[in-house]
């Protein structure tokens, strides 16, 4: 029997210890009605046939498209050495450090961790990750609940990811608070009618940078105008182009949030991917999540704890700050190594790489007669196009030939069905663009 | 041992880029632009990947120790599913590719693991529809919390609470808590739940139960056909927590016994690696009342053989995930569950429930076993009596650190004192069990003749007890001090 060691002697010795003569005598307590009506799952296979299974699934996927798909989830290179690192069994076969003495590793990985996405973002303290960037905001949302005592308005922006904005009010729904969402422009952050709707009653509003548009703004007024008002200003980020772009520190936000797929992740056809939720000092006792401190030993060593345990439940059960006990530390683990082996200028280079091939896609897209950018604010690597037919189509039509040519956002935006979200990351070539600028010309002629 | 930041020389390259000679500045204007460069370490691969094969030295794992972590079934993960999911048909794809309208035809091995996946774990705990969606068992309570609340919602039913046992984990109460319940917790008797606190609490404003079964402390609800009556009566809905599904695969389902909800911890039963504190993967069961209410999307399979995402389930609680779960770790269970078949499934909560109890009757005359009946895949010790001295399980835990096992589970379940809760599972062998007894004895015999030595294990890792009073008044969470 694959991994059950016990030889048929040993089996009959442990029974005999514990005073039992079948296996069966140890389920007693379970009642015969009980018993399952049935247990239909095929019987057991050899690793190689499983393998051989998984294998021809895989080749039902085509990934070998050239794909402009981005939408907040990205396809960047990742070093080797991350794969090899990770899948060290000191790490992954680890579970919680419960046990700090023979946990250091992981702990110290995470305090670095911790490190990283605190001077990426601008911000005083982090966690340890939570699952992914939109249970983040949901996160940081409920801090700003939290903090606020009484209110219950949420504000946010239209331009936020429409998939994390589905996922809040999914997770609001039985809540007693109130999401209020401020329409984009034309794809722009509407920063204006985002500071009108913040008032006294707001506990938290909550945007994106860059917005799900790829649109990038400095969203320092709005996060001063929520702190004269006493609510918590959220902001989302991409954060590889945050080596590049204005920290959310530097805009004075309260918390910053992101999914750090773009980090160190595969696609992996939607995850694991991990949340990072970044705040200000005068939040961390809102935080949900494992932190790490650093502290000494008996013998004044340096070593790493689970620390502010006090918001956990494990001791305050329901009036913990949060339900989440655990991290995607594997994946905090990939985001770490990712940012040491690409350090400070290999993050900057990749992300000015993007923007460069991001800003020759728009200008070859846009020679083609009837398309045209649909705002012309400043972005990174993303950008949205308005078409002179259904975005839908044109997906279609290219991805048969091999190239998805981005997101149709008519997909999530009512109105926008024209309209297509285009990625760029370093793994494009001039070519690749240049192919799918001339299919596309040659589609709309 | 340095931190990164501490071995970090100016300008030094790790992986080299070289991707571009232009400036950020070229496309965006500098108010945009954040004012300095982030201050990460600049290494060489090398020392990159020195530090972290030198820090993965100063941790226990499945790996290269006993981990008897309760609660937790540490089993060995298997490393052909690693395999499994590195490959590039997989890890490639991009979640939103599924959702193109003519692409769907590029996704179906993806889609088709779900698929199946699905109805197999339906068929292996009894339930009628399942979400792969949550991303770990608190995440799994959350979204069985909140398929609830909308299923009273849809009925116009008026119910505010939920109940949970005192012996349940932390997370049940503070998932109902954050799906908007008011928590009810009720005391146990004889280490189970007592069906009179249970009808006590029972008014009609009760929505569901949360039950752990086996329990936390191993032991099976002897109650539970009463139990399910009960709450059906008042139309509340049970709840089913999975940490303890290793105890019963193949030989109860929880929806013949009545459970209308369950989450699955697949990095526990189905043996995916915890990574230190995840990424886990909570999928969610429901009866077949409930099904509507399952989060979208959802795999459908066409007349044809076509699988495709449906979004088309008006009564959803919507999404719990960007997309469809942690997709990477489904593969790994997936794959452990068609090596292991019915037969092995079986097999395995067998010999989970043989090796506690084995564990159990042999360590009954080395610590106090509070219910020392025949348990369930795990069981609890208490480290009290004369015979200690005043070691703590505190201190046993740590004085098994220095013997080379990771320490089970103390503290927990709250209901007993000086808990120490151990679960073996089925992956380690005889020897090993054994080489833990001795282990224990000679560390309670110590305890006898010289608690000191135990009081100031470990001694033998890099670090001693450290100081968790500075640590949360000091505050220190990242290299920079940022708090005070």
């Amino acid at each position: 029997m694959p991994y059950v060691p016990h030889t048929e002697e040993e089996t009959r010795q442990m029974l005999e210890t514990v005073g039992v003569t079948s296996m069966e005598e140890l389920f007693a307590d379970i009642p015969r009605h009980l018993r399952p009506k049935s247990f239909d799952i095929p019987h057991g296979l050899s690793e190689m046939e499983v393998m051989a299974r998984m294998e021809r699934l895989a080749a039902r996927n085509k990934v070998d498209l050239v794909s402009f798909l981005g939408a907040g989830f990205y396809d960047h290179h990742i070093p080797a050495a991350v794969d090899a690192l990770v899948s060290r069994g000191e790490f992954y076969t680890a579970y919680t450090p419960y046990q700090p003495e023979a946990s250091q590793g992981t702990l110290q990985a995470i305090f670095e961790f911790q490190t990283a996405i605190c001077r990426l973002m601008d911000m005083d303290c982090t966690n340890a990750s939570v699952y992914d960037g939109g249970s983040a905001i949901f996160e940081a949302m409920m801090m700003g609940v939290r903090a606020s005592k009484k209110r219950n308005k949420l504000v946010i922006s239209e331009a936020l990811s429409p998939i994390y904005r589905i996922m809040l009010s999914s997770y609001t729904f039985n809540l007693n608070l109130e999401l209020v969402t401020v329409p984009h422009k034309q794809g722009q952050t509407d920063i204006r009618a985002l500071m009108d709707a913040v008032d006294t009653d707001t506990a938290a509003v909550v945007v994106q940078n860059p917005n799900f548009f790829g649109q990038v703004n400095d969203f320092s007024e709005l996060c001063q105008h929520a702190r004269a008002v006493k609510a918590t200003s959220v902001i989302s980020v991409y954060p590889l182009m945050q080596s590049v772009l204005k920290t959310p520190g530097e805009m004075g936000a309260d918390v910053a949030v992101a999914d750090a797929q773009s980090l160190g992740q595969p696609l992996s056809f939607g995850g694991p991917y991990l949340g990072i939720m970044a705040c200000t000092k005068q939040m961390v006792r809102q935080l949900p999540g494992r932190i790490v401190g650093r502290t000494v030993d008996g013998q004044d060593r340096t070593g790493y704890v689970l620390t502010l345990q006090a918001r956990e439940q494990h001791i305050r059960r329901q009036k913990a700050t949060s339900n989440i006990c655990s991290n995607q530390a594997l994946c905090a683990l990939r985001t770490l190594i990712h940012m040491s082996l690409l350090g400070p200028g290999g993050l900057e280079q990749t992300a000015t790489r993007c923007m460069e091939l991001a800003h020759y896609a728009a200008k070859r897209l846009t020679d083609i007669p009837g398309v045209e950018l649909l705002t012309d604010g400043p972005f990174c690597n993303e950008f949205a196009l308005k078409l002179p037919v259904s975005a839908y189509e044109v997906v279609d039509a290219l991805t048969e030939r091999g190239y998805v040519p981005g997101f149709p956002l008519g997909r999530y935006y009512e109105g926008l069905e024209n309209c297509l979200l285009v990625a760029c990351t370093e793994k494009h070539t001039r070519e690749d663009i240049g192919i799918m600028a001339e299919m596309l010309g040659g589609l709309l002629k | 041992m340095k931190t990164m930041f501490e071995k970090s020389t100016p300008c030094r390259q790790g992986v080299c880029q070289n991707l571009t000679t232009s400036k950020a500045a070229d496309f965006l204007p500098r108010g945009l632009l954040r004012s300095a460069r982030v201050r990460l370490p600049e290494l060489g691969e090398l020392d990159v990947v020195r530090h972290f094969t030198r820090l993965s030295r100063r941790n226990f794992g499945v790996d290269g120790n006993f981990y008897p972590l309760g609660s937790c079934t540490m089993k060995y993960n298997p490393k052909f599913t690693e395999v499994v999911a590195a490959l590039p048909g997989f890890t490639r794809l991009h979640p939103l590719t599924a959702q193109l309208k003519g692409a769907g035809h590029f996704t179906q091995g993806a889609l088709e693991v779900m698929y199946d996946m699905e109805h197999l774990l339906c068929e292996i705990t009894g339930m009628a529809g399942y979400t792969l969606h949550p991303m770990a068992g608190a995440h799994g309570e959350l979204t069985g919390a909140m398929i609830i609340a909308a299923y009273h919602k849809a009925k116009g039913n008026k119910k505010t609470k939920i109940i949970c046992p005192d012996s349940a984990h932390g997370t049940n109460p503070a998932s109902a808590a954050l799906a908007g319940f008011e928590v009810v917790n009720i005391e146990s008797k004889d280490g189970i739940v007592d069906p009179e606190a249970l009808r006590a609490a029972l008014t009609d404003d009760v929505a569901g139960v949360m039950l752990t079964c086996p329990n936390t402390l191993g032991l099976f609800e002897r109650h539970l056909p009463e139990i399910v009556r009960m709450i059906h009566d008042v139309d509340a809905l049970l709840y089913y927590d999975g940490a303890n599904m290793n105890a019963i695969m193949g030989k109860m389902r929880v929806g013949d016994a009545g459970f209308d909800v369950v989450h699955l911890n697949l990095h526990k039963t189905f043996a995916t690696p915890h990574g230190g504190g995840g990424p886990g993967s909570g999928p969610v069961g429901v009866c077949e009342k409930l099904v509507p209410f399952l989060p979208i999307s959802r795999v459908k399979k066409l007349e044809d053989g076509r699988y495709i995402l449906d979004y088309d389930h008006p009564q959803s609680i919507g999404y719990m995930a960007p997309f469809y779960g942690n997709f990477g770790v489904m593969l790994k269970a997936y794959a452990y569950i068609l090596r292991l078949g019915r037969e092995g499934l079986t097999r395995a909560t067998e010999y989970a429930v043989l090796s506690a109890n084995y564990l159990r009757k042999r360590l009954e005359d080395v610590l106090e076993i509070p219910y020392n009946r025949i348990c369930m895949h795990e069981f609890v010790a208490s480290a009290v009596g004369d015979a200690l001295n005043g070691v703590r399980a505190l201190d046993i835990a740590k004085a098994l650190l220095d013997k080379g096992h990771h320490a089970p589970t103390i503290y927990f379940p709250l209901i007993v004192k000086e808990c120490i809760m151990v679960e073996p599972t089925e992956t380690e062998c005889k020897d090993t069990l054994d080489g833990f007894v001795d282990d224990l004895i000679e560390i309670v015999q110590r305890a006898g003749t010289d608690p000191d030595s135990v009081k100031a294990s470990p001694v033998t890792l890099p670090v001693s007890r450290l100081d968790e009073t500075k640590a949360a008044r000091d505050m220190v969470l990242t290299d920079d001090c940022g708090c005070e």
